[in-house]
């Protein structure tokens, strides 16, 4: 398995450098060369112990996470591919990142009604709710497919999109097939009739597949095949825009819903309305038993194939993000408004440059359900709805305010306040631990000195009674642009009850910018947190040391 | 084998020097508009005129300062230089939904572009957002930036009007 995946990775090499010596080798004329072009990361950090934080002893002192991807296009082809390194993953990243390799390579054909991949590839069909692929490097997820993809245009209007695949667990591919069509039809481009009209009406559906075979030793008879398919649709007039989509997965027994039989639903909906100075979004998702795996012994984040986004407010600052959601797949409801509106200029609030307001309000609840009996059940079905819509247990809720507003050329302000539920023992998965009340307040002030420098300042407060108490935290940041920034913060939780753990969290950062590089050394103490990107979280834990970022694309 | 690979690596980075000293073309991906309709990136034209394309992202504060600090002037940048600029949102699903409420409640005069997979992203290889790139009369890309800092609006300004008038980029 591993030599054919070597034996593919070299091919595109080869093929590769054939092209690019074709192009050298026809000289006296503009040769089309192709061009290659690429981007590099890497993150170095040192351990100090430090007992204090509880930070876990690193016997080898240093952990590194590198990455370069390098992509190569002349005309209608292209190829590409990232070389990964792990020695070993930084802490708070899975160890079964480890060693290096060329996981990520593909080869690729595009004219104007046809587009063919092979190799690995990240692919998504409408939200998400039945197939997402994608990677976050800084999360350290990627569920790239590897196999085959075609996206087909027969006609103005229709898109379709066929994907065949095995999924990326960390350094090697799961055991599932991953098997997936999707048809999108745009009515108004469709339909000559329709193109005038105001109303733009788009359809999409989805099918998705997935084979994994079973030894027989478990304790379930399990499905081999478990398909899932969505419905959605989007409807624009004007100022008004709504999206709906609904997915449906066949019953799907795994490690994540505990060997359930009961077959698993998504529905996901956001209306909008939106003038200049004004927009209003209104957003609702039901999701039950809907984790979906191309293994179905995967856990935490490994190995899925959809993906079911937060309905909450993904936030910029460290107080806003301390106590961060992450959807629960096996069954939540929620929903989210958020209103923009910016105060004209000239106005009594507006001053000068206008005024920018955001409020911001989510909810997330457990569904309303009933456990079953073993006795009562024997299909397995685990649990059943006592309404379809009804709200359970509260899971997360954060409301926000944000005031936006520049006073001088010179002087501009951020300010925020929240106020925000969290469900520690649901979405850390500790249960008894009380539910966490906390109210924030941030200011973010940039004043620029002159064309060059700026200096910058964040002062963030979090208030609770519960977890660990109230924190302060502060943050200076000097830029010398375009190519300079220091800056120096400290978390410090001093609203702990615990006087010894009263502890500052302080961190220097010096950065170097040139052109599309950049070099930045850090050093200090991380405090233990949850790090998240679009509702999919890892646990990062304390740390004390120093860090070396370095980052260039070409 | 893993030898081999390293060193035909390094044989294509060689020949990659070669060829790297053409201009970067905008790859064909396909992406979204605001109002759902797809969109491919070989679409992306101002009448030989200097284009912007500005990765963001909701969630992204410099972003924001960085484009709510060019909608300020934008009209007069249009005179100008005749600029276009494509706004490109690697905003998910989580927050798609959101991107035209608030570009609107901004008033922003760009157009708008969602790459939810973040596949434009990976296309141009960049790593983190903002990261803002300029393109002359030929689409082809004259100058990238991937930071924001204060007041770095004077200076974006000063590369589109040498790329309006022809002038090469340093």
């Amino acid at each position: 398995m591993k030599r054919t995946y070597l034996i593919f990775t070299l091919s595109i090499l080869v093929l590769c450098s054939c092209l690019l010596t074709v192009g050298i080798n026809a000289q006296n004329q503009p040769a089309n060369l192709g061009e290659i072009h690429g981007n590099f990361q890497m993150d170095m950090q040192y351990y100090n112990p430090d007992s204090s934080i509880k930070a876990p002893v690193v016997p080898e002192k240093t952990g590194m996470n590198a990455f370069l991807n390098l992509n190569y296009t002349r005309d209608n082809f292209s190829a590409g591919m990232r070389y990964e390194s792990y020695l070993s993953a930084l802490q708070g990243f899975d160890p079964r990142y480890t060693g290096s390799g060329i996981l990520y390579r593909f080869i690729s054909y595009t004219t104007q009604k046809l587009q063919i991949t092979v190799g690995s590839f990240y692919e998504q069909f409408g939200n998400g709710l039945i197939l997402r692929t994608y990677e976050d490097r800084g999360l350290g997820y990627d569920n790239a497919l590897e196999g085959i993809r075609i996206k087909f245009n027969p006609r103005k209007g229709v898109y379709l999109k066929g994907i065949y695949g095995t999924q990326r667990t960390f350094m090697t591919y799961g055991p599932g097939t991953v098997r997936g069509l999707d048809a999108e039809v745009n009515l108004n481009e469709f339909f000559s009739a329709l193109a005038d009209k105001r109303t733009n009406i788009i359809l999409g559906s989805g099918f998705v597949s997935k084979y994994q075979p079973d030894a027989g030793t478990g304790t379930y008879i399990v499905p081999l095949n478990v398909g899932a398919w969505s419905e959605r649709i989007n409807i624009h007039r004007g100022k008004v825009n709504f999206q709906c989509e609904y997915a449906y997965k066949i019953n799907d027994p795994s490690a994540a819903n505990d060997f359930i039989y009961k077959p698993g639903e998504a529905l996901f909906a956001t209306a909008s309305y939106s003038q200049k100075g004004l927009g209003i979004s209104l957003s609702g998702k039901r999701i039950d038993n809907m984790d979906f795996r191309s293994d179905r012994n995967a856990t935490i984040n490994n190995l899925e194939i959809n993906y079911l986004p937060c309905l909450t407010r993904q936030q910029t600052y460290s107080m806003l993000n301390f106590y961060p959601d992450a959807t629960q797949p096996t069954g939540e409801i929620g929903y989210e408004a958020e209103v923009t509106y910016k105060i004209k200029k000239g106005t009594l609030l507006g001053g000068e440059y206008g005024t920018n307001l955001l409020v911001n309000f989510s909810t997330v609840s457990g569904l309303d359900t009933m456990q079953l009996k073993p006795a009562q059940d024997s299909s397995r079905m685990g649990y059943k709805n006592r309404s379809y819509f009804g709200f359970g247990q509260k899971y997360f809720e954060d409301f926000n305010i944000e005031i936006d507003k520049k006073f001088s050329p010179n002087f501009k302000l951020i300010a925020i306040y929240a106020s925000q539920v969290y469900n520690k023992a649901v979405i850390q998965g500790e249960p008894g631990t009380p539910m966490i009340y906390s109210q924030i307040g941030v200011t973010d002030l940039v004043y620029k000195i002159s064309d060059t420098l700026s200096i910058r300042f964040e002062l963030e407060h979090l208030y609770t009674r519960e977890d660990m108490g109230s924190w302060m935290s502060g943050l200076v940041e000097f830029t010398i642009a375009p190519k300079m920034f220091v800056a120096a913060s400290d978390q410090w939780n001093y609203g702990n009850s615990i006087s010894a753990d009263r502890i500052h969290y302080y961190n220097g950062t010096l950065g170097y910018i040139w052109g599309t590089n950049r070099i930045q050394l850090s050093y200090g103490k991380q405090r233990a947190g949850i790090y998240c990107v679009g509702g999919v979280c890892r646990t990062v834990p304390a740390s004390n040391g120093l860090t070396l970022t370095v980052i260039s694309s070409f | 084998m893993k030898k081999f690979i390293v060193l035909s690596f390094l044989f294509l980075a060689v020949q990659a020097g070669f060829a790297q000293q053409k201009l970067q073309k905008i790859p064909a991906v396909d992406l979204k508009t605001m109002d759902g309709k797809a969109f491919n990136t070989r679409s992306i034209a101002n009448d030989g005129k200097p284009i912007i394309i500005s990765f963001w992202a909701t969630w992204c504060g410099p972003c924001k300062k960085e484009l709510n600090g060019i909608a300020e002037n934008f009209d007069v940048w249009v005179k100008q230089t005749g600029v276009k600029l494509y706004a490109v949102s690697i905003d998910d699903t989580r927050n798609s939904g959101k991107v035209a409420p608030y570009v609107n409640g901004q008033g922003w005069d760009y157009t708008v572009l969602l790459d939810e997979n973040s596949d434009f992203k990976r296309a141009l290889n960049v790593n983190n957002v903002p990261h803002t790139f300029v393109l002359n009369a030929n689409g082809e890309i004259v100058w990238q930036n991937n930071n924001y800092t204060e007041g770095s609006e004077a200076k974006l300004l000063e590369i589109l009007k040498k790329v309006a008038k022809g002038e090469k980029i340093e």
